[in-house]
């Protein structure tokens, strides 16, 4: 069945484990003081670490403590897995950011480092800001990013204004990418990750300038090798822990019943299931069992044989149609996206030339970008980029710089 | 400074109750049901603990079964009465605003096919009688309502409502964790067949209560074992743990008057100066039918959780709504019955005081929790990201 087939490429922002140890570790806490001090934080105010259980997150609590900032563990309660039982795999869900085992593991390692430490309950939040628009993104044909939203609407917004009101002026979270405060333009800029197989810039493309003068990310300058060399030294608990590869929120990994068993729960029934699969030039190929279970670029589970590879090319949600085609129907050159986030200026002089990257991993392509209007822009790639999906966003690279970003119509 | 204002979730053991307790876990360290020397050591200050509980609640020492708290007493009543019943339809009726202990084992029943009817409470916290007499049917078998509630303080009709459990021939269960030692405890007068009670609340060691059984009450244990406790609780007497509760519930009525005047005026002076310092700040619950020790406050415009963790950064300890298995805040359920908003609830507050508390204390808290009511208010929830409103 396609709904068990279909696995997206992995866009929770944890996702990919790559990584290489280096010599630099030893350095790593002057680093990590340095990036963690500024110099407009007066050096005495508390921050408050973002800590979800994971090694990244425990390791930066772990090193601002060593280097002896004031600190307090946060740890949201996000979404309630009892609310869809039926969802849960038989072995005990472990290492989500949701789940019970990772909130006792956030408080393990705050316990360990005697730092306060609060679970806060962000339950409506992220129903309202990233489950909602999730399900909606998947029903209107597009395929969302869950993990920006958090970011955009939850975590740097929420929590920081949480943190605030408990009398931190800053957050630090487990985020590989780096924040620099440009003096000339006076603009607080996004950077890559010196890591660049964990760099997680991407999902961190949507953060206003008044959320990146208040946020640190302590491991922007490390490798994740460094950073379980540094976990270890410092005996954080969580230092062997595995990586998360799922949506926090999908225990099983499969959105298709989650979705489903969301939609039932809120007592709605999802519209039209069954539909036409067809090719570009209009040929019905077959049927699909519901839009949601697809998305751009899939090639597996279509249940299709044509002789020859055929990809999803678009979700026609209008006609209830499944758009399919071969590998060069799957290339365009043009792209609009909305919503968009400039960080070094407030809008950009004239054409932009950048390097353009439309989903997690995507190899960022040189592209032209006009703006238009504050929230609206228009990429031309140099050359054609394959599956360009609506709901994913397109993030704007120059070097090491995140000029800023957009969600793909 | 640190300031606990959380009496309500637990309290210090007392000094005299810590040294009845330290000769019972090395040197008398017998089982209380061995039938040697060592084991009547046990026995005797376990008969002379249930003396003093049994005193402390009007009881005769035979009603007194020894549990592991609170909670296992509140589940022995509601299980163990509805399983010695031999109805074939059974009902049983709770309040809106019971204990978790009390509410998740009523709910726990319902999925055995029991019925239960949750009566609701005024806005004032407090359940009208008549309502609980309207809900009684030809198979009631239980009433279950708490006296002090946890989080108000509001005391409840507890003898009206045994009157009219004693006129159905309808078993009453009275939940008085919060009010043991603040209120003067008589089991005759409140009319009741069952009655929980727990050490840790006043002034004894965590993981030691009782259930009183009246006798001719009858309920099922629900643990199978050895003939403990008169064959309705199995296990080896906690000797230590009850030897701090007999303890306790002795030291709980000595001076309780003149303690719980002295808390009243500490509670009032701390109430009256949240209230009229800070703008549309209310007290949830009725003022004059609660114990002394206990002010739920609604912060308008401030959220109870962010409020609840500054105020401990700053070294004062109080508490808001119910914590969920990951230790996060969920809108307490009692303030939702009384018809509270989400949001209100979610901007409330319980401080409790206790023996412990003192002046100085009281106008520290009125000192800090002013401006950082304002703080929390002035910061209150707007979107920072306003670029991605979807």
């Amino acid at each position: 069945m396609p709904n068990q087939l279909v696995q997206l490429e992995p866009f929770c922002e944890s996702a990919d484990a790559r990584h290489s140890t280096q010599a630099r570790v030893a350095e790593a806490p002057a680093m990590a003081e340095q990036s963690g001090r500024r110099a407009d934080t007066g050096g005495v105010a508390h921050v408050a670490v973002a800590m979800s259980g994971g090694v990244d997150s425990s390791t930066v609590a772990a090193m601002m403590s060593a280097s002896g900032r004031q600190i307090i563990g946060l740890t949201m309660q996000l979404w309630n897995q009892r609310r869809l039982p039926q969802l849960q795999s038989a072995e005990p869900a472990q290492h989500r950011c949701c789940s019970i085992d990772d909130v006792y593991d956030a408080r393990r390692v705050a316990e360990h480092l005697r730092i306060p430490f609060y679970v806060v309950n962000f339950e409506r939040e992220f129903e309202k800001n990233v489950i909602r628009p999730f399900v909606d993104d998947y029903l209107q044909g597009r395929t969302p990013i869950p993990c920006t939203l958090c970011n955009n609407h939850v975590k740097f917004d929420q929590l920081l204004l949480t943190a605030r009101q408990i009398g931190a002026e800053r957050i630090a979270t487990g985020h590989y990418a780096r924040v620099r405060h440009n003096p000339e333009s006076g603009r607080y800029e996004l950077l890559r990750a010196v890591d660049e197989s964990k760099d997680q810039s991407y999902f961190l493309f949507g953060l206003t300038q008044e959320q990146l003068a208040r946020t640190d990310f302590p491991l922007g300058e490390l490798s994740k090798g460094e950073v379980r060399e540094i976990a270890r030294r410092l005996q954080v608990p969580v230092a062997e822990k595995p990586e998360s590869q799922e949506i926090c929120f999908v225990p099983t990994g499969n959105y298709v019943r989650f979705i489903e068993g969301y939609l039932h729960e809120q007592g709605q029934t999802l519209p039209e299931e069954a539909g036409d699969i067809v090719t570009t030039a209009g040929e019905v190929l077959g049927q699909h069992n519901g839009l949601h279970r697809y998305t751009v670029g899939q090639r597996k589970g279509l249940g299709i044989s044509e002789g020859r590879p055929m990809y999803v090319v678009a979700l026609d949600r209008a006609k209830n149609r499944l758009v399919v085609g071969q590998d060069g129907e799957l290339r365009s050159a043009t792209c609009e996206v909305r919503g968009v986030n400039w960080i070094p200026y407030a809008v950009p002089d004239g054409l932009l030339r950048a390097k353009v990257r439309i989903r997690n991993r995507h190899e960022p392509a040189d592209a032209e970008i006009s703006a238009v209007g504050l929230t609206d822009a228009r990429i031309v790639f140099d050359e054609p980029q394959r599956a360009i999906t609506p709901g994913q966003a397109a993030v704007f690279y120059s070097g090491e710089r995140v000029l800023g970003g957009g969600w793909i119509r | 400074m640190h300031i606990y204002l959380d009496y309500n979730a637990t309290t210090p053991v007392d000094r005299q109750v810590l040294e009845a307790m330290l000769p019972y876990f090395a040197e008398n360290f017998g089982n209380a049901s061995s039938i040697h020397s060592y084991g009547q050591r046990g026995r005797s200050a376990v008969d002379a603990a249930r003396d003093s509980v049994a005193e402390l609640i009007g009881a005769k020492p035979a009603e007194i079964v020894f549990t592991s708290g609170g909670t296992e007493a509140d589940n022995l009543a509601l299980f163990g009465s509805v399983a010695a019943s031999n109805q074939s339809r059974k009902h049983i009726i709770a309040t809106a605003i019971e204990h978790q202990a009390v509410l998740n084992a009523a709910q726990a029943l319902e999925q055995q096919g029991i019925e239960v009817t949750y009566v609701p409470v005024g806005s004032d916290g407090i359940v009208d009688p008549q309502d609980i007499r309207r809900a009684l049917r030809p198979e009631t078998i239980l009433i279950s309502v708490m006296h002090a509630n946890n989080e108000l303080g509001t005391i409840q009709p507890i003898e009206k409502i045994g009157r009219i459990a004693a006129e159905a021939d309808v078993y009453f269960h009275c939940d008085a964790v919060q009010s043991a030692g603040k209120v003067p405890l008589d089991v005759e007068s409140l009319g009741v067949n069952l009655l929980s009670i727990s050490a840790h609340k006043i002034y004894g060691p965590k993981g030691v209560g009782a259930l009183y059984v009246r006798a001719g009450t009858s309920i099922e244990p629900q643990f199978h074992g050895g003939h403990h406790e008169r064959d309705r609780r199995p296990g080896t007497e906690n000797v230590p743990g009850i030897v701090g509760f007999g303890k306790a519930a002795e030291l709980a009525e000595i001076n309780r008057e003149a303690n719980e005047a002295g808390i009243e005026i500490l509670r009032d002076r701390l109430e009256e100066a949240l209230t009229s310092v800070l703008s549309a700040v209310r007290v949830n619950g009725n003022r004059s039918r609660r114990v002394a020790n206990t002010t739920n406050l609604a912060f308008a415009g401030a959220g109870g959780e962010a409020l609840l963790m500054a105020l401990d950064l700053q070294g004062i300890s109080c508490s808001t709504g119910a914590a969920c298995s990951s230790g996060a805040v969920e809108p307490s359920h009692v303030l939702l019955a009384m018809g509270l908003s989400p949001d209100e609830a979610r901007s409330s507050l319980r401080f409790s005081l206790g023996r412990g508390t003192t002046s100085d204390e009281i106008d520290r808290a009125i000192a800090v929790i002013p401006p950082t009511v304002e703080r929390l208010r002035a910061l209150s929830p707007r979107a920072l990201n306003t670029v991605h409103a979807r």
